[in-house]
């Protein structure tokens, strides 16, 4: 590719590594405001939501594959199993429909 | 999650080890992908190495084959991270104290896996060792196993390989559930989020990059304004009772 490519890829690494560093460097140790705080402990929980919807459901051309999935995930989670019992035990689930 | 115990890098590692499953079969297919599409193993592990960022790395591939200038596909990556800007600036209300430096170098290990795990941690504060373990064991195998994709190929079996493409997926819903459980403000920001996404997303109205930025933030904005007026009327009437 050249090095047009190597061109490129500086460009994506500043691009993707300047939103990664600003806000924690700049933010450090500040006190923000109390409703600006507050909205920044949302994040973590509205962020998954928005991660796991609705990509969940496209993994597959098959809908039904990711509705499995992410049933068998849920389940998983709410009877309490470790993050890393609720990724083996999906994917367990859905090699096993996939065969079928 | 029996994760009381995060304070030490070793803890930080087990705690990524999810991360680095669900990397897996993803960093396999990029590097599989990106041999299709003609780059080096040098050129392909680079991307993993310098940029490290899923999502982007995928759609520069899928670029770079329609012949698109690369300087757009440098924008695109930007507007694909920009809800790291999100992450990161919560993540300050999370991490313990450190050097700047400290923070910019971890800073490069944040991704919305990273992110996920880290600001989930049940305590109050997150500490720089256990920071660091979560963010290196996530990027070795992002880096190790494009270049194991590039050489090998996704060689899993089909049903296998599927079966696998829901493994990050499983992991978000793993750490959003023990959160949700007895915490109804926990559920309303990760349903109205959910909703919203799926609402950009059909409608077609933002692209992908934009869209979760916008759903997240839309929500968190939102059961923040209605928690605070409904505790300021909790006040109100407290303090009304009082002055009886």
């Amino acid at each position: 590719m050249g090095s047009m490519y190597w061109w490129m890829l500086l460009g994506m690494a500043v691009a993707t590594y300047v939103p990664r560093m600003i806000p924690l460097t700049i933010l450090d140790g500040k006190e923000l405001p109390p409703i600006v705080s507050g909205v920044l402990r949302n994040i973590p929980y509205a962020v998954l939501g928005a991660l796991i919807f609705p990509a969940i459901l496209h993994i597959q051309d098959d809908i039904l594959f990711g509705v499995i999935g992410a049933i068998t995930a849920f389940t998983l989670a709410f009877l309490g199993l470790d993050v890393m019992f609720v990724v083996i035990g999906t994917i367990a689930a859905l090699a096993v429909y996939s065969l079928f | 999650m029996g994760c009381l115990v995060n304070t030490t890098f070793f803890h930080g590692l087990k705690a990524g080890s999810s991360i680095a499953i669900g990397y897996f079969p993803v960093a396999l297919t990029f590097g599989l992908l990106a041999k299709t599409t003609g780059l080096t193993i040098i050129e392909a592990t680079a991307m993993s190495i310098f940029v490290y960022a899923g999502a982007a790395q995928y759609m520069s591939l899928s670029l770079l084959a329609t012949g698109v200038a690369p300087w757009l596909i440098v924008t695109n990556t930007f507007i694909v991270n920009i809800r790291h800007f999100l992450m990161t600036a919560a993540l300050s209300e999370k991490v313990e104290p450190a050097p700047k430096w400290k923070k910019a170098i971890y800073a490069f290990g944040i991704t919305d896996e990273t992110f996920s795990v880290l600001a989930t941690q049940k305590s109050r504060q997150v500490t720089t060792a256990f920071t660091f373990g979560v963010a290196l064991i996530a990027y070795s195998s992002w880096v190790v196993f494009t270049a194991v994709g590039h050489v090998i190929g996704a060689n899993l079996p089909q049903f296998l390989q599927k079966a696998m493409s829901v493994a990050l997926y499983a992991m978000f819903i793993g750490l959003l559930v023990p959160s949700m459980k007895g915490n109804r403000k926990v559920v309303l920001l990760a349903v109205i989020a959910a909703v919203i996404h799926c609402a950009l997303y059909y409608t077609q109205l933002l692209s992908t990059g934009w869209s979760i930025l916008v759903a997240t933030l839309a929500s968190a904005i939102l059961v923040e304004i209605l928690y605070v007026k409904s505790n300021k009327n909790v006040e109100r009437f407290t303090t009304r009772k009082e002055a009886n």
